[in-house]
């Protein structure tokens, strides 16, 4: 007999976010009709925000570690960059090859922006919101020292891998004309999704997870439980950079082209997706489900007013300034009313006693 | 949690000025290497007929004071709170909107209606940031979580409040607030920075808010059962950021003539967080001073306009200034400050032993 666990604040606020994505979608569903009533409006939420998912898990990692990144959004926009001069100065056309160095490219740009900035926090003791602000300061710099101009990819291959997606026929929907559109996702949704998968058992199973949990709970007592805990920091922030590199390349397979202004202020919409996946700036708290869906939630907000009358983007912004402030108001009522009901039970105990 | 606040204490002492005052000074050693004439002050007559004072040295003080205003107000958010207000920004833009839209109401341009602005535009701005302060204060929300919310659409409402991309406003009196006053050389903003500046200096000099505000930084329970309240404390941290915010917003809005929500005081939060960190302060919350901060946003400001006038693009300037930003935290870093000092000692320890076998 396994007795059932009482929820964990984890649980509780990620199933928050779900519950809340759910209603607002089917609400979308009911009262927009149209677009939201096919599988395909959610595949292309998820086609659009491929890189916005992988940088939102990388965040989460690092906020559930009691830190911060917020030059995710520049390595993004560097990677973008430099892949697409590469791939422009490839005397190649075709072939694979290319492409898998353009990956490790964007891999090795993310790998270097987090060794060094785990270094510096982990190892020096810098305050990670300086690094990390260090970082997306050089990161934009050197984007714009490659190239002020925006590039555009003409690499045959690349544009080929690009445009390439996935159709599934059975979720598709019959057009006016009679003919079955499937539906399409792009390879770029796929790769964020086995992210996010990938992420999710790393920090449910494997050690280093579990550490990072841990370092952000309290720093003082996984030292006493002999957790590595510098290594356990520097390692979520190798980590976390090696995302934003492969959010890159993800972001070029989407658009391809290179542009000073790539994912601008990415970091704090990646940061906001976090939060209100249920993930506490605080540390030890969070899930990337619960990221993946905050994510989505921002996404559908947007597509919404994006489809009302209301179509401008300072409505946009407002409107995901109210939905943000609604969670962040949210989880301080709810996590301060289950401390007091913690507390009273364990009054409770004492008095019975 | 605990090596943080062991930390803010350590950073209490006149020594933390040291590692930005070495910063300026070898930005002034190579400025002087560089070119001489960087520094060199010159008189001429700008467009509305007033002598002004001209020169690199003069631009760097004159374009920081809005850095150095809120980097004041920042210094206490951070002390009080242990994090950062990302909102100033997008909150300056909205009490640039204010003053506008009053402004524009009126019939004409005068000392009152500027005065009426300028206490809308507070009473407006200390609205915001007292929003913001009740999150952190009352809800117990992380600051930048909480501001994280205004960050995100504190501009949209600029937009809203004045209805247009960017209204104008243009005047003698405007000029003289963002420019300089006829017959006063030194431009105005520099007056305000000190006036801000002394305020400041006012009010922690005549009251207790200093140690108060330092208390709940070092041990926010602690200081409760001291009877200090610590959500007022935040809650007054913020505003007087609010008001800092209303200062510099104001002056951005005077100097350019016009209020454009997207640009007006942009990535200024940033610079200011920047700032409170060069100037040796602790983002986590404690011990702070003042004069470090306001250091820090000359710092920033004196690196931008130096590398300006070593002809690199606007756009690229911000690589070189993360280098420079990475050296300077890296030197006053708790490591190598600890890894510095144990090898200042051995040498004095070693001159000793050399010392003392040589009388021997």
């Amino acid at each position: 007999m396994k007795r059932r666990e009482p929820l964990t604040d984890t649980q509780l606020l990620m199933s928050i976010t779900i519950g809340i994505f759910v209603v607002m979608y089917g609400a979308a569903m009911i009262f927009m009709g149209g677009g939201f009533l096919r599988v395909q409006q959610f595949f292309d939420i998820l086609n659009d925000n491929s890189a916005l998912i992988i940088i939102s898990c990388a965040l989460s990692i690092v906020m559930i570690g009691g830190g911060i990144n917020i030059s995710v959004g520049g390595v993004i926009g560097l990677t973008v960059m430099a892949c697409a001069l590469y791939l422009n100065g490839t005397g190649v056309q075709s072939g694979f090859g290319s492409i898998a160095i353009t990956l490790l490219i964007s891999l090795g740009i993310g790998l270097v922006f987090g060794v060094c900035q785990g270094f510096l926090i982990s190892y020096l003791e810098i305050q990670p919101f300086i690094v990390t602000l260090a970082g997306m300061f050089l990161a934009r710099g050197l984007t714009t020292i490659l190239s002020i101009n925006p590039v555009k990819v003409t690499h045959e291959a690349f544009l080929g891998v690009s445009k390439t997606k996935v159709l599934i026929p059975w979720l598709g929907y019959t057009a006016q004309n009679g003919n079955l559109i499937p539906a399409k996702i792009e390879i770029g949704a796929i790769i964020a999704i086995l992210v996010v998968i990938l992420v999710a058992i790393m920090l449910r199973k494997a050690k280093i997870g579990r550490h990072i949990y841990a370092l952000g709970g309290n720093q003082q007592s996984s030292l006493m439980l002999g957790i590595n805990v510098k290594k356990t920091r520097f390692m979520s922030y190798v980590i976390s950079g090696l995302l934003s590199g492969l959010a890159g390349f993800v972001f070029l397979l989407h658009k391809p082209a290179g542009n000073a202004s790539v994912a601008m202020r990415g970091e704090m919409d990646a940061i906001a997706s976090s939060i209100i996946g249920g993930t506490l700036l605080t540390g030890g708290v969070g899930n990337v489900i619960g990221t993946f869906f905050g994510t989505l939630i921002l996404a559908t907000i947007q597509k919404i007013i994006g489809l009302s009358p209301l179509n401008e983007s300072w409505w946009q912004e407002m409107a995901s300034g109210a939905m943000l402030a609604l969670f962040i108001l949210l989880q301080s009522v709810v996590l301060s009313s289950r401390g007091k009901q913690k507390k009273l039970s364990g009054l409770m105990k004492i008095a019975k006693e | 949690m605990a090596e943080r606040k062991k930390n803010g204490g350590k950073a209490s002492s006149l020594s933390q000025l040291i590692i930005p005052l070495m910063a300026l000074g070898i930005l002034v050693l190579f400025n002087l290497f560089r070119d001489p004439g960087f520094f060199s002050i010159g008189i001429s007559v700008n467009n509305s007929g007033n002598t002004v004072l001209t020169g690199n040295l003069i631009s760097v003080i004159d374009s920081a004071s809005e850095l150095a205003i809120i980097a004041m107000g920042m210094t206490l958010v951070t002390a009080a709170t242990g994090g950062q207000d990302i909102s100033v920004g997008a909150v300056g833009a909205i009490t640039g909107s204010i003053f506008v839209m009053v402004l524009q109401g009126e019939a004409g341009i005068t000392g009152w209606t500027v005065a009426l602005g300028f206490l809308a535009g507070c009473l407006v701005t200390m609205l915001f940031t007292g929003f913001n302060g009740t999150l952190v204060s009352v809800f117990k929300i992380q600051p930048m979580i909480a501001t994280l919310i205004l960050y995100s659409c504190g501009r949209s409402i600029a937009y809203w409040i004045t209805g247009s991309a960017t209204p104008q406003i243009n005047g003698p009196i405007i000029s003289a607030i963002g420019m300089t006053i006829p017959g006063i050389p030194i431009p105005t903003p520099i007056f305000l920075v000190l006036l801000v500046g002394l305020l400041l200096f006012l009010l922690f000099r005549f009251s207790n808010i200093s140690l108060y505000t330092q208390s709940v930084g070092i041990n926010q329970g602690a200081s409760r059962l001291n009877g200090i309240n610590p959500v007022a404390i935040k809650l007054i941290s913020f505003l007087v950021l609010g008001v800092c915010v209303a200062v510099a917003g104001i002056i951005s809005a005077c100097r350019l003539g016009q209020v454009s929500h997207k640009t007006i005081l942009s990535d200024i939060e940033m610079d200011a967080i920047l700032a409170v960190a060069i100037g040796g302060n602790n983002l986590g919350g404690g011990k702070f001073r003042m004069s470090g901060s306001i250091l820090g946003a000359y710092i920033i400001q004196m690196l931008t306009t130096t590398l300006y006038a070593m002809s690199v693009a606007p756009s690229n300037v911000k690589a070189y200034k993360a280098i420079v930003i990475i050296i300077i935290v890296v030197a006053g870093s708790p490591v190598i400050k600890a890894k510095v000092t144990g090898f200042w000692n051995k040498m004095k320890n070693g001159n000793l032993k050399a010392a003392s076998r040589g009388v021997n």
